[in-house]
C-alpha cells in the first residue's frame, strides 16, 4: 500500500480553472496511460518518448472523455523518479474527475495526502535537508485532507455506511464462527439467506455510486440536453435561454465535436446545456448528426427537453425519442404555437406520460413557463436530494465501486456453489473498502463481532 | 553451592517446553528441562484433543518445522476427524481425541530418550541475570545452572489459583503444584505481569453416564495423519466414540439461581478470562436467549473410565455443579470424578518479546507458550518450538529465525501476540490468517519444512521428500496447462455426463478443472496422458488449480505486504527524535518498538500518515548512515 504500487491524483486545485493536471506515478504509469489515451489517429503511442507531449483523447472504453495533451517521463527523470504521466486536461472540474476516475478503474490508486511529494523524497529526488518540510507537507495534507473528507462526509453517509459493514459484519462472523466451531453453527441453507442481505447492501451501494451523479448536480450544474429532429428548433430556443447578443457564455468544444456545451442560468439555478444539434444560427441550417446519435449522447443528462414541431406530424424519430426518454427526466416542448396546428398537446399526450408544454421560440411566448416548470422539477428535486444520502468525493466513489465489485464476486461465489470460506475473503473486502470510507481501518472488530454475536467454545 | 553448566535452560515441561527443549537437544546443545512434576510432562489438564479448526494447522506447521506434538498424537490419538470437509480447503482442520495419559507418558518418553536432554524435577525460583543478560537460573533448593540461553514455558503454573465456588486452593492444574517464587524474580527484571484465567469442565465416572440418550459422534472412516513423516496406512484403527448432548431451561435455571456463589460473578476471579472459551455460567448469561447449549461428552483415554463433559466449564461450588450436570440428558445419574474448576495464573504481556520470542530488554532469555499471554496446547508447541529454535541460534551464533503472516498460523499467532494489544488468553483462529488460503493445513511441509531444515530439525532426507513433492506438483500444473482437449464427441459426451457445457474450441484441461462442477480427479477419463502420482501430490495439483484465482490474488497481496516487512527499524531508533508523529504514535511505537515498517503499521494507534511520515525519517537516516 505504501510504497512502490501506482498512485494517481489531480494535481491542480480543485478550482474552477479549466485546465488541470491529473498526474499518475509508478511502475504501471505507461500501461495505465496507454489503457486510456489515443491519439487522434486512434493510434496508441508504444512506447511513450520520455519527456514529449502526445495530443489526444482520454476515453473511457468507447466514449471520449476529453481533449487532452499528455506527457510521458521516464524514470529517473521525474518529479518522484518514477515513470510519471501527467494528462493535461480542458474540460473543467467535472472533467477532470472523470479522467481521474477512469485512470483508477484502469489500475492506479488514488494517491493519499502529500504521497508525490513523499516518493520522491524517498526516491532520493529531493535532498535531505527537506526531509523536514516533507514531513510537514504530508501531515499538513493529512490534515487537510482530512477536515476535508469530514466534511464530505455528511452525518447521513457515515451512518449509512456503517450500517451497511454492520450488516457485512455480521455475516462475515457468522461464517467464520461456523469455520471456527463447526460442530456449534453450520451453514447448510445460509447461502439463500445470504443472498438476500447481500443484494440488499448491492441495491444500496448502487443508489450510493447513482447519488455521485446527483450530487454533482448542485456542484456543477444540471446536464441538460435538447433533443428533437431537424429544424423542430432547438438551436433557437437556446439561443433565447443564453440571450442572443452572447450566443455562448462558456463554449467548452464537446466531446464528439458534433455537439455543443453551454452553460446558462435559470433562476438562480446552473443548467449545462448540450444542443445535439452542434448548429446555433439558425432553423434552417441542415442538421448535422442524426436521433441516434443525439440520444446517445443524451443517455447519462440529467434532463432532457425534447422538441417537438406542432406545424408537423409526430414522426417515427420522435416516437423513437418518446421510447428513449420514457424513464428519464425529460420535459417535452411543443414548439411553433405561433403555426397552425398539426400536433396537438392531447395527440402528444398519447404517447407519453412526460410532461409537456407548448411554446414558440419565434414569438418566446411560454418561455417563462417554461423556465418555471425547469425551476419547480429541480429546485424541488434537489431539496429531495439533499434529504438522501449522496457522495460528492471520487475517493468515495472510487472505494464504494471496489465495494460493488466485491459484492460481484460475492454473488458469483455463490452461484457457482464454491465454499463459504471463499464468500467470507470478498465479504471482508466489501468491508474493508467501505471501511475506508469512514476512515476504518480493519482491526480486530470482526473478531470481537464474533465473541460477541455467537456463543462457542469448549 | 551446587552449580552445573548447559547450554539452554528451558522451565516448564508442558507441550511448548517439550518443544523447545528437544529443538534445543536436536541441535546438541546440552539442554536441562524443569517442571514441578516428571509425571505432568506434556499434560493435558483440559480437553483431551490435539488439533481442531486453525489449531491443527499449527500441529501440522509444528511439524513441519521437526517438532514432536504431530508424531506424538499420531501415536496416541484414539479418535480422528478432518473438520469443515465439505468447505474449502483452507479450513480444512484435523482433531484428534488424545488418549491423555498415552500422550503424556509417550512425549515422556521421547523426551527421556533424547541425547543432550536432561530433566529434572525441581521449581525454578530465580533468573541470573547480568547487564540485561540472562545467565542461568536458581531452583527452590538452591541449585545454580548456568546456561547461555534460558526458555520460560511456565504455562499455567506461575502463582496459580484453582477456584470451584467457596473453595479456592493455590495450586496448579489438576492439582499440581503451583510455582509460586518466579514472579518476584522476573518483576525484578523488570518483566510486565498480568494475570489471565481459564476454566475446565468436570470429568465423569464413565460408567455413570446413560449414552443411550446421547447422540454418537464417530471418527473418519479414513484416518489422516497430522505428522507428514507419519505413514497413513500405519495409523488405521478402531476409533472410540464420542456423544454429544445438550443443556435445558432446567440447567440454565441451577445456574442462575446460584451466580452469587460464583467466584466470577462475585467478583473473586481476577483474571481475564477468554471469550472463545466462555464458562456454562457465563454462556447462560451471555446468551440468555439460547434455550440450549451442546455438550460434547469425550472419553479422556482407553485405560481409564473418565470422560470430559466438553462445553460445561465453571467454577461453581460442587454442590451447584453435581444438581447441574445432572440436568442434563445422559448425566442423570452422573457421578464427578474431578470437579471442574477456574485456574487463574501469572503470565507476561507478550509486547515485551521480539517476534523471535526473545526479551527485547533481557537477552538470550526466550518465552513460549501460556506464560505468553495464549491458549491451547497446540499455540503453546507453537511457541515452544520457536523459542527453542531461537535460543538454540542465540547459542549457536546465528541468524535467529522468524515466520511471518504469510509463511504461517504460527507467524499469525507470535506477530498477534507481539503487536496488538492482548487482553485475554489469545487463540488461534483461521479468521484471524488474512492469507488462509494459502497457509493450509495440506501444504505446511510445503511451506516450513525448508525452514526446519536449514534450521537442523528436519532431515535431509525428509526435506528431498518435499522438494520432490514440490517438483511433481509443478510438472503436472504444467502439463495440464498444456494439454489441449478439442470438442469430439468423446470429450463433449464425458462433459456432457458430468453436467458441464460442451466445448466450443481447444481448451486446456487447466481450464476445465477451474469449472466449478469438474476437478482434477473428475477429468481422468480425458487426461490420456496422467501418471499416476501420490494422493498429496494430486490434492495440491487439484486446489492449486480450482483455487487458481484467489490463490494468485493473495500471493499478490503478500508481495506488498513483504515489502513493508522487509523495512527494518533499527533496534536503538529514538522515535523522539521524529518530528511529524502523532504522540499517541510515537507512545506506542516506544512501547513496542517494531522490528519493521510492516509491524508498525500493525499497532493499533499507529495511522498509514504516521508510517509514511516514518520512512521518510528512516530514508533521511539511511542518507545520513551512507
Amino acid at each position: 500500500m505504501y510504497i512502490s504500487d501506482t498512485i494517481a491524483a489531480i494535481s491542480t486545485g480543485m478550482n474552477n480553472s479549466g485546465i488541470g493536471i491529473i498526474r499518475i506515478c509508478g511502475e504501471d504509469a505507461f500501461k495505465i496511460a496507454s489503457r486510456v489515451f489515443c491519439m487522434p489517429s486512434g493510434k496508441v503511442p508504444d512506447p511513450f518518448d520520455s519527456h514529449r507531449v502526445y495530443y489526444g483523447f482520454i476515453k473511457d472504453g468507447e466514449e471520449t472523455i476529453d481533449e487532452v495533451l499528455l506527457i510521458a517521463l521516464k524514470a529517473p527523470k521525474s518529479y518522484t523518479r518514477e515513470d510519471t504521466v501527467e494528462i493535461n486536461c480542458h474540460g473543467g472540474n467535472l472533467v477532470m474527475r472523470r479522467v481521474l476516475i477512469t485512470v483508477l478503474n484502469n489500475g492506479a490508486r488514488l494517491a493519499e495526502p502529500g504521497e508525490f511529494t513523499k516518493r520522491a523524497f524517498l526516491n532520493g529526488r529531493i535532498d535531505l535537508s527537506k526531509a523536514e518540510s516533507v514531513t510537514d507537507v504530508i501531515n499538513s495534507e493529512n490534515e487537510y485532507a482530512l477536515s476535508n473528507s469530514i466534511k464530505q462526509l455528511t452525518g447521513k453517509l457515515t451512518e449509512k455506511i456503517v450500517s451497511l459493514r454492520d450488516k457485512i459484519k455480521y455475516e462475515i462472523a457468522y461464517i467464520e464462527s461456523a469455520l471456527d466451531d463447526p460442530e456449534h453453527y453450520d451453514l447448510d441453507g445460509y447461502y439463500d439467506s445470504l443472498l438476500g442481505t447481500v443484494d440488499e447492501i448491492y441495491d444500496e451501494l448502487i443508489k450510493l455510486k447513482k447519488s455521485f451523479k446527483e450530487g454533482r448536480i448542485i456542484s456543477e450544474g444540471i446536464n441538460t440536453v435538447i433533443i428533437g429532429r431537424p429544424n423542430v428548433g432547438k438551436s433557437s430556443l437556446l439561443n433565447i435561454l443564453t440571450g442572443e447578443d452572447t450566443a455562448i457564455v462558456t463554449d467548452i468544444a464537446g466531446t464528439t465535436r458534433d455537439t455543443l456545451k453551454q452553460n446558462i442560468t435559470i433562476n438562480g439555478l446552473s443548467l449545462k446545456v448540450t444542443d445535439t444539434a452542434g448548429i446555433r444560427d439558425t432553423d434552417d441550417v441542415i442538421e448535422k448528426i442524426g436521433v441516434d446519435k443525439a440520444m446517445e449522447s443524451a443517455k447519462d443528462a440529467d434532463l432532457i427537453i425534447m422538441m417537438l414541431d406542432s406545424s408537423e406530424e409526430i414522426s417515427n424519430d420522435d416516437i423513437k425519442i418518446f421510447d428513449f426518454i420514457k424513464d428519464k427526466q425529460a420535459l417535452i416542448l411543443l414548439n411553433k404555437s405561433d403555426l397552425d396546428q398539426k400536433t396537438t398537446e392531447a395527440d402528444v399526450r398519447k404517447l407519453t406520460q412526460q410532461c409537456i408544454m407548448s411554446i414558440s421560440a419565434k414569438d418566446e411566448t411560454g418561455i417563462d413557463e417554461f423556465k418555471d416548470k425547469i425551476k419547480e422539477m429541480f429546485i424541488k428535486g434537489s431539496l429531495e436530494y439533499n434529504d438522501e444520502v449522496i457522495i460528492t468525493n471520487e475517493r468515495h466513489l472510487f472505494l464504494i465501486d471496489n465495494a460493488i465489485k466485491s459484492l460481484d464476486e460475492v454473488k458469483k461465489v455463490i452461484g457457482d456453489m464454491m465454499p463459504e470460506d471463499f464468500v467470507s475473503i470478498d465479504l471482508k473486502n466489501a468491508y474493508e473498502y467501505l471501511g475506508a470510507v469512514i476512515g476504518e481501518q480493519i482491526g480486530d472488530d470482526i473478531v470481537d463481532e464474533i465473541f460477541s454475536k455467537f456463543c462457542m467454545g469448549k | 553451592m551446587f552449580e552445573e553448566y548447559y547450554d539452554v535452560v528451558v522451565v516448564g515441561a508442558g507441550h511448548a517446553g517439550c518443544e523447545a527443549a528437544l529443538a534445543c537437544a536436536r541441535l546438541n546443545l546440552e539442554t536441562i528441562v524443569f517442571t514441578v512434576s516428571v509425571n505432568s510432562i506434556a499434560l493435558m489438564p483440559c480437553n483431551p484433543n490435539v488439533g481442531g479448526s486453525s489449531k491443527g494447522h499449527l500441529v501440522r506447521e509444528v511439524d513441519a518445522l521437526g517438532g514432536e506434538m504431530g508424531k506424538n498424537i499420531d501415536k496416541t490419538f484414539i479418535q480422528s476427524k478432518m473438520l469443515n470437509k465439505s468447505k474449502g480447503p483452507a479450513v480444512h482442520s484435523l482433531r484428534a481425541q488424545a488418549d491423555k495419559a498415552e500422550y503424556s507418558r509417550s512425549m515422556r518418553q521421547v523426551l527421556e530418550n533424547q541425547e543432550h536432554l536432561t530433566i529434572k524435577q525441581a521449581e525454578v525460583s530465580e533468573l541470573i541475570l547480568k547487564d540485561n543478560m540472562v545467565e542461568g537460573v536458581k531452583i527452590c533448593t538452591g541449585g545454580v545452572y548456568h546456561a547461555k540461553a534460558v526458555v520460560l514455558c511456565t504455562g499455567t503454573y506461575l502463582r496459580a489459583r484453582c477456584l470451584c465456588g467457596e473453595a479456592i486452593t493455590n495450586t496448579g492444574p489438576n492439582g499440581l503444584q503451583a510455582a509460586n517464587h518466579l514472579t518476584q524474580s522476573l518483576e525484578k527484571a523488570g518483566i510486565e505481569l498480568v494475570r489471565f484465567k481459564t476454566g475446565t469442565p468436570a470429568r465423569m465416572d464413565g460408567r455413570t453416564v446413560d449414552y443411550s440418550k446421547m447422540i454418537e459422534q464417530l471418527g473418519d472412516e479414513r484416518i489422516v495423519p497430522f505428522s507428514f513423516s507419519t505413514n497413513p496406512d500405519s495409523i488405521q484403527k478402531e476409533q472410540v466414540k464420542c456423544y454429544l448432548t445438550y443443556t435445558n431451561e432446567k440447567t440454565h435455571e441451577i445456574i442462575r439461581n446460584n451466580l452469587d456463589r460464583s467466584p466470577l460473578y462475585a467478583g473473586v476471579i481476577e483474571g481475564t478470562g477468554p471469550r472463545y472459551c466462555p464458562s456454562i455460567e457465563d454462556k447462560v448469561v451471555r446468551f440468555a436467549d439460547k434455550d440450549k447449549h451442546q455438550i460434547f461428552v469425550e472419553p479422556e483415554g482407553l485405560s481409564t473410565n473418565e470422560v470430559y463433559i466438553g462445553g460445561m466449564s465453571s467454577s461453581l461450588p460442587e454442590d451447584v455443579q453435581l444438581k447441574m450436570y445432572r440436568t442434563v440428558p445422559g448425566l442423570e445419574n452422573c457421578k464427578i470424578v474431578r470437579n471442574a474448576y477456574a485456574i487463574e495464573y501469572d503470565c507476561i504481556n507478550p509486547v515485551q518479546l521480539y517476534p523471535t520470542l526473545e526479551f527485547k530488554k533481557i537477552k538470550n532469555l526466550f518465552a513460549g507458550g501460556q506464560f505468553n499471554g495464549s491458549s491451547g496446547y497446540e499455540e503453546a508447541a507453537a511457541q515452544g518450538i520457536i523459542a527453542g529454535i531461537n535460543a538454540a541460534m542465540s547459542v549457536l551464533g546465528k541468524e535467529k529465525i522468524t515466520l511471518d503472516r504469510s509463511q504461517a498460523y504460527i507467524g499469525v499467532l507470535i506477530d498477534d501476540l507481539v503487536t496488538k494489544e492482548n487482553h485475554e488468553p489469545y487463540r488461534m483462529m483461521t479468521s484471524r490468517a488474512e492469507y488462509r488460503l494459502l497457509l493450509r493445513q495440506d501444504n505446511a511441509d510445503l511451506r516450513l519444512r525448508e525452514t526446519g531444515y536449514k534450521v537442523g530439525l528436519v532431515s535431509k532426507e525428509e526435506y528431498e521428500k518435499t522438494v520432490r513433492k514440490q517438483e511433481l506438483i509443478d510438472e503436472e500444473i504444467d502439463r495440464l496447462k498444456n494439454t489441449y482437449v478439442g470438442s469430439s464427441k468423446r470429450v463433449s459426451d464425458f462433459l456432457n455426463s458430468m453436467g458441464s457445457t460442451e466445448l466450443k474450441s481447444g481448451s486446456s484441461l487447466f481450464e476445465l478443472i477451474s469449472r466449478p462442477e469438474l476437478d482434477y480427479y473428475m477429468i481422468a477419463p480425458i487426461d490420456d496422458n496422467r501418471t499416476e502420482l501420490d494422493d498429496d501430490v494430486k490434492e495440491q495439483v487439484n486446489i492449486n488449480i480450482k483455487y487458481a484465482g484467489y490463490i494468485e490474488k493473495q500471493i499478490k497481496q503478500v508481495e506488498g505486504f513483504k515489502k513493508l516487512e522487509k523495512k527494518k527499524i533499527p533496534e536503538d531508533f529514538d522515535y523522539e527524535k521524529v518530528s511529524g508523529l502523532r504522540n499517541e504514535a510515537r507512545q506506542k511505537l516506544i512501547a513496542y518498538n517494531p522490528v519493521s515498517i510492516g509491524q508498525a503499521s500493525r499497532i493499533s494507534g499507529v495511522s498509514p500518515a504516521d508510517i509514511s511520515v516514518l520512512l521518510v525519517y528512516l530514508k533521511g537516516r539511511q542518507d545520513i548512515d551512507e
